[in-house]
């Protein structure tokens, strides 16, 4: 296309689809050969399977002694197709896609993907289901800085980072399993509202969590905060200013970190946010130890939202009434666990033949959405989800483009990481907390 | 009218009058006694991307495209914007082509328009869609600004043999990667990208896999017998 000279990292060749470059990490001969400086220079493979690259990650780096003087940054090992997937199913079954996308925020992408869905069919969804949408989003908001955290910890060497992560990730992940029956890729929302209600015990276990995870999040701030080896490997690692993070597209904890209080949940609200109180935790240091505060601080928060949450629960449907629209199968819990309600099965097969092709329509078929084009963005653990939905006017998506912020924040690599040293790389990615099936999809 | 031999009807007329589809299981005639036969279909492309909006657009959308006028000049904002649409709350500008990066930079430049933040850009395919195939591939880009919470969308449309647009990295960063994207799953060629390959599929790939002409892929699964068919080569009930 566009590049010239010879790259000697990206042999290329020419095919019917135009030219195709094959990225390597160079043969030493050919690497080194009549490079003036080559004494010093040393390309170094990272990953894709390293233990320190936050996931399949690959980078391919360029060093100068420790120093990074060129950081590259190849991805696609966890491609699956999920966008593609999503035009040959209907549009309740683009949940169960989605979700899997970032899997440690599944939340997240099914309200983005439903809430675009909603907007394309011009619906509203019952109070009842957006205040559980909002409780189970920030629940899963503090499972996944709690990941975060947890990995950035091993990644530096705190393990007892990590364990404490996991184990305070654990308590959360508990409750989401109670209230939707999966610890992740819950398919939980669904356009037009919720698979199901909560459970009768679920506001016990959530006040009950409620009171430990303060006392754990403090702990955070006794183990590492003001722990020196912690402050000196993330202070002044991995900077990013504003204008960096805007131009290359950086939304999120960095961007909060550096300063500008941009969070979606504020700025352009959602699911009724603007009726919630809380703060948005903002740091001036744009580095990666602003990051790690941010989050902490941000959990805290979501905390707060919970409990509010809580306080609003009304008894009422949290599904659509439109029959068109709302799944119409229902679950119970049986002795052997979630399954199909016996009693609307029993009424299907047995009474109402009406009920059965109602059924068996939606269910094989699905609803129609009328054709049109949206784009939803909410705000992700990672920054801005964005869900760009096409639809034809008929039961499947014409197109789904999700707006990855862990795809677009990854860009920010080289610019954080160049002219660092080797160390600093890993700090520096583990602070922009990517999760790869979010990248690559 | 014509009618098809899956029991589609076109209807004739202008390009801007949408495409109708009838019928759902494929069948036609007196085969139908499900009653579905009846129902009428829009066809998508058309009624996505070529219902124009007038004056006034509501919300600030009015304020906005005046600022844009403005900033470009009446003579090259006839000639940059081609049709603005507002729908369901979203404003999209269709822009010819050869005007986006120029476009781009006034609206992130512009005092009156300071759209700092390039979203999202994504490709659509829209093959078969029942609307105008000649520029059957669309680049959407969404752009944000920060300072007023504004967003638009942004649609260029370019056909298959000529899949080619200026690259808006220089003046957004941020397309870097969501271009390569757009290049290895719809092959549209990027001019002045600073290294346009491959960014999800393998290097040696060959095709791009979200053309609406590119199978899904995936084998029949044959089990005890019985042959299933890959997933887009099932029944469908369009």
């Amino acid at each position: 296309m566009t590049t010239t000279g010879a790259d000697p990292y990206a042999g290329s060749r020419d095919t019917t689809e135009g030219r195709v470059y094959t990225v390597t990490g160079g043969d030493w001969d050919s690497t080194f050969a009549g490079d003036p400086v080559s004494e010093e220079r040393l390309v170094v493979n990272m990953g894709p399977q390293h233990p320190s690259t936050h996931g399949v990650l690959r980078l391919v780096l360029d060093l100068e002694g420790e120093t990074v003087t060129k950081a590259r940054v190849v991805i696609g090992y966890l491609h699956t197709g999920i966008e593609k997937n999503t035009e040959y199913r209907n549009w309740t079954q683009g949940t169960t896609f989605v979700t899997r996308m970032d899997y440690l925020s599944p939340l997240f992408n099914e309200t983005a993907y439903c809430l675009a869905v909603e907007k394309l069919l011009g619906i509203d969804v019952p109070a009842r289901a957006t205040v559980i949408r909002v409780l189970v989003m920030e629940l899963n908001r503090i499972a996944s800085h709690l990941v975060g955290l947890a990995t950035t910890g091993m990644e530096m060497g705190a393990l007892t980072a990590m364990t404490n992560g996991f184990r305070e990730r654990e308590l959360v992940l508990d409750v989401l399993e109670e209230i939707t029956g999966l610890r992740m890729n819950h398919a939980y929302i669904r356009p037009g509202g919720l698979a199901q209600d909560l459970p009768d015990t679920a506001e016990a276990s959530i006040r009950e969590l409620l009171k430990i995870l303060p006392r754990r999040l403090e702990g955070f701030h006794r183990l590492l905060s003001g722990q020196p080896v912690w402050q000196k490997r993330l202070q002044n690692v991995g900077y990013l200013d504003v204008t960096g993070c805007v131009s290359i597209g950086v939304t999120g904890p960095p961007l909060r970190a550096a300063g500008l209080p941009w969070d979606l949940r504020k700025v352009e609200p959602y699911c009724g946010y603007e009726t919630y109180d809380f703060d948005v935790p903002v740091e001036t240091s744009a580095d990666a130890f602003g990051r790690y505060l941010v989050r902490v601080a941000e959990m805290s928060e979501s905390l707060k939202i919970i409990e509010q949450t809580l306080d609003r629960l009304e008894p009422g449907p949290v599904m659509v009434g439109d029959k068109k629209i709302a799944w119409p199968a229902q679950l119970s819990l049986g002795p052997d666990g979630m399954g199909n309600s016996m009693e609307y099965v029993s009424k299907i097969m047995g009474q109402s033949m009406e009920a059965l092709i109602h059924h068996f329509k939606l269910v094989t078929e699905g609803f129609r959405v009328p054709p049109g084009q949206v784009y939803v963005p909410i705000e992700s653990p990672r920054g801005e989800l964005g869900y760009h939905v096409v639809s034809d006017g008929g039961t499947r998506p014409w197109r789904v483009h999700v707006r990855d912020p862990s795809f677009i924040n990854l860009q920010a690599t080289a610019a954080m990481s160049e002219g660092g040293l080797i160390a600093d790389v890993i700090a520096s990615i583990a602070s922009i907390d990517p999760v790869m099936g979010g990248v690559d999809r | 009218m014509t009618s098809t031999e899956h029991g589609e009807i076109a209807v004739p007329g202008t390009p801007e009058e949408a495409q109708r589809q009838r019928g759902m299981f494929g069948v036609s005639g007196s085969g139908d006694t499900s009653g579905f036969g009846g129902l009428v279909r829009v066809a998508p492309g058309s009624a996505v991307t070529l219902h124009s909006s007038e004056r006034p657009y509501g919300g600030y959308f009015d304020d906005l495209m005046d600022a844009i006028e403005f900033a470009l000049g009446p003579k090259r904002y006839a000639a940059t914007v081609l049709r603005v649409v507002i729908d369901r709350d979203e404003l999209t500008l269709h822009v010819a082509r050869e005007r986006l990066v120029k476009l781009c930079q006034a609206l992130r430049d512009h005092n009156a328009l300071r759209f700092e933040l390039m979203s999202s850009v994504s490709g659509v395919d829209y093959l078969g869609s029942g609307g105008a195939q000649e520029d059957r591939l669309h680049v959407v880009y969404h752009v944000t600004s920060m300072t007023y919470r504004r967003r638009i969308r942004l649609e260029v449309a370019v056909p298959v043999e000529d899949a080619v647009i200026a690259s808006v990295s220089g003046v957004y960063p941020t397309a870097d990667w969501q271009e390569r994207e757009t290049w290895d799953m719809f092959g549209i060629d990027f001019t002045g990208h600073p290294g346009l390959t491959r960014i999800l599929m393998p290097d040696d790939w060959d095709g791009h896999p979200q053309r609406k002409d590119y199978p899904l892929g995936g084998v029949p699964v044959d089990y005890k017998g019985a042959t299933i068919p890959p997933p887009d080569e099932r029944r469908s009930y369009r």
